[in-house]
């Protein structure tokens, strides 16, 4: 009887040993924490004790375009008139809009860009409006312009693509309207054109 | 031996046990005799428009409404609640048909004209512009108008949402309390049974009666294994190599977190956004596609689709409570908490919290590991290495990240060549050295230790 409850007790450990809570057992970490600061740390000499620290407003990295237009009625008016798509419309630079529209926009947008997602189906969000809605009239200007700021419900994607990804979705969007409203597939420039500019 | 943190005794959670199965059973009892109420209120609100509705919306279909109000409307309208923009019902009380007719039509035109009730409305709500509409026609706005005129139904008072407190705390562990009462039944049973065979030997003893014994008494058989020198020699044996099996077993999983799942600070289910909503796991991560870190999402991510969704769907919401234990509405809230979101205006208040999420993967920091260049030019499912995520409920390490899982990958896995400029030349004279078709990660060097370990 008593070595039964000994097993017992010795299984009781060990179960306990196994928390998935927890992290395992470590054998002498020597190198495994960070003396650095970890990316997305928690650090208690920040501001929130976050690593993630913001950047002063106005400063310029290299490689970036601060985007002009405000976020209101004007800038968006003043974008859709004459903001135009700095990318060649070519078939690599649809191609790799196509697959940054399925990530981004597709789950609300549908497929197709006729406001017909599959949240929109399953009713979780509402209210997504076709690109060839009449009221709206997108440009290539108005859509980075959105995309960009958001507009209203939609929120801004400017955290998750960068302003080149933006315009190769772009182009995606114009080619989906246009097939919606039933015109001709715009043909594509060549590389090389736009190279020599 | 180092433990990273403090690891609580199980021993201490039966009490705990106990008195959950007690709140359980009698919450159960008191919600079923609220249950038969309900049917009757939610009958009753099923009756036709308010006398303030105009004719032509009341005549109109409410089912054609609907359609055009989801696609047109809802976007920032609700019906019975501000959004974006107010909330409709009882607009036509509020407001004079042409009005509205011109309003919804084209409201930018109708503030230029001077129009005192427009202007003070686009005043009031912050000067959002609303979108124009002109390709509504009249009998489109009437039919919209008539589904936002339909009266509230009576909200479902929801057994399970009635009692949210107990169901959080022991719904997911149901099974496992009921197993562990049962083993400590079993136990208690037994212990009883010996005491009393005890007892009763003993009061036969005092009183003089001969206990019978059942067996004539032989050799005891540890006496007889003893003697028995093969049966011995074997037996030890088998222990040592038994011994050396779990020792080996016990030190190969130090520093092993497989099936790490902490309880992060707001419940998140990978189960619901990825599995059941199919979002594109780089629409959240999207970093994976570019960095070395997939990071977790910043909360303006969570906030795209949140500021619509402030509930969950009910049958989620009861999903949620019956099988996993979480009010998930509670845990929306708490992510309006964090990013300072006051869903009464429908604004950010400005006071942020970040959350503190905790990080599940982690490599000892002399490994370097690139996401960007397994999704984006490796091309490697995110399943691969993290399990099938969509159908987690509470996250967890998948695999064990431990470097012979790296390696054996590495000697596993052919290299995409094909489109990619880099490769061309060294696919060509790589194949020719080795007279392969196809690399390996391992062929170019993918074993080699300044690639992970500088």
């Amino acid at each position: 009887m008593k070595s039964l409850l000994t097993i017992l007790l010795i299984a009781l450990t060990l179960i306990s040993c196994n928390d998935e809570t927890q992290r395992n057992y470590q054998y002498f970490p020597n190198m495994y924490e960070s003396v650095p600061y970890d990316t997305y740390g928690e650090y208690e000499i920040f501001p929130e004790e976050q690593e993630a620290l913001q950047v002063d407003e106005g400063t310029i990295p290299r490689g970036f375009m601060p985007y002009d237009y405000e976020d209101s009625a004007e800038g968006y008016d003043k974008a859709k008139e004459e903001l135009k798509n700095p990318l060649p419309y070519t078939e690599a630079n649809l191609a790799e809009g196509r697959q940054l529209y399925t990530i981004y926009c597709a789950t609300c947008h549908g497929d197709k860009g006729n406001g017909k997602g599959y949240l929109v189906e399953r009713e979780k969000i509402l209210g997504v409006p076709s690109y060839d809605d009449q009221g709206r009239a997108i440009t290539e200007g108005s859509v980075y312009h959105v995309m960009w700021h958001g507009i209203n419900t939609m929120g801004s994607y400017a955290s998750q693509m960068n302003s080149e990804e933006l315009w190769l979705v772009d182009h995606y969007v114009m080619q989906l309207k246009d097939e919606l409203e039933g015109k001709e597939p715009r043909a594509f420039e060549s590389e090389k054109g736009t190279e020599s500019e | 031996m180092k433990k990273t943190m403090e690891r609580p005794f199980i021993l201490k959670h039966f009490f705990l046990v106990f008195l959950l199965l007690f709140t359980l059973t009698t919450f159960s009892q008191e919600s079923e005799a609220e249950a038969p109420k309900e049917e009757s209120s939610q009958e009753e609100s099923e009756s036709g428009f308010g006398s303030y509705v105009p004719d032509v919306v009341a005549n109109a279909d409410p089912a054609k409404g609907k359609e055009m109000f989801n696609s047109l409307c809802a976007a920032c309208h609700k019906r019975y609640k501000n959004a974006t923009g107010p909330s409709l019902h009882e607009v036509t009380k509020r407001r004079d048909m042409d009005w509205l007719y011109k309003w919804i039509v084209n409201s930018q035109e109708l503030i230029k004209s001077g129009d005192t009730q427009a202007v003070q409305l686009y005043e009031e709500w912050n000067k959002v512009a609303m979108n124009a509409f002109p390709q509504l026609s009249e009998e489109d706005m009437n039919n919209i108008l008539a589904y936002v005129e339909q009266p509230k139904p009576e909200p479902k008072v929801d057994v399970a949402a009635a009692a949210p407190a107990e169901a959080q705390g022991g719904g997911g562990i149901s099974t496992e309390i009921v197993l562990g009462l049962l083993a400590i039944v079993l136990l208690v049973l037994s212990v009883i049974l010996y005491l009393v065979n005890k007892t009763l030997n003993r009061f036969a003893e005092a009183n003089g009666i001969p206990v019978k014994a059942d067996k004539p008494k032989g050799k005891p058989i540890w006496v007889a294994f003893a003697e028995n020198q093969f049966l011995v020699l074997v037996s030890v044996v088998f222990l040592l190599l038994a011994v050396a099996w779990g020792g080996y077993g016990f030190l190969m999983q130090v520093g092993v977190d497989q099936g790490y799942a902490p309880i992060q600070p707001i419940h998140y289910s990978h189960r619901i956004h990825a599995g059941e909503n199919q979002i594109e796991c780089k629409y959240c991560h999207s970093s994976a596609r570019v960095s070395k870190h997939s990071g977790i999402p910043s909360l303006n991510v969570c906030m795209n689709c949140h500021k619509q969704i402030a509930e969950v769907a009910e049958e989620t919401q009861k999903e949620g409570q019956e099988e996993y234990g979480v009010d998930y509405n509670a845990e929306i809230q708490k992510l309006y908490e964090a990013t300072g979101w006051d869903t009464s205006t429908q604004s950010y208040t400005g006071e942020t919290k970040p959350v503190k999420w905790i990080r599940i993967h982690n490599l000892p920091d002399f490994a370097y590991f690139n996401h960007s260049q397994h999704v984006t030019v490796g091309g490697i499912d995110c399943q691969t290495c993290h399990g099938p995520v969509e159908t987690y409920e509470i996250q967890k390490q998948y695999a064990p990240l431990t470097m012979g899982w790296c390696i054996n990958c590495h000697r596993e896995t052919n290299i995409k060549v094909e489109g990619n400029a880099y490769y061309e030349k060294i696919h060509e004279e790589l194949s020719k050295k080795y007279n392969v078709e196809e690399l390996t990660a391992a062929e170019m060097g993918g074993l080699e230790c300044g690639k992970c370990h500088y």
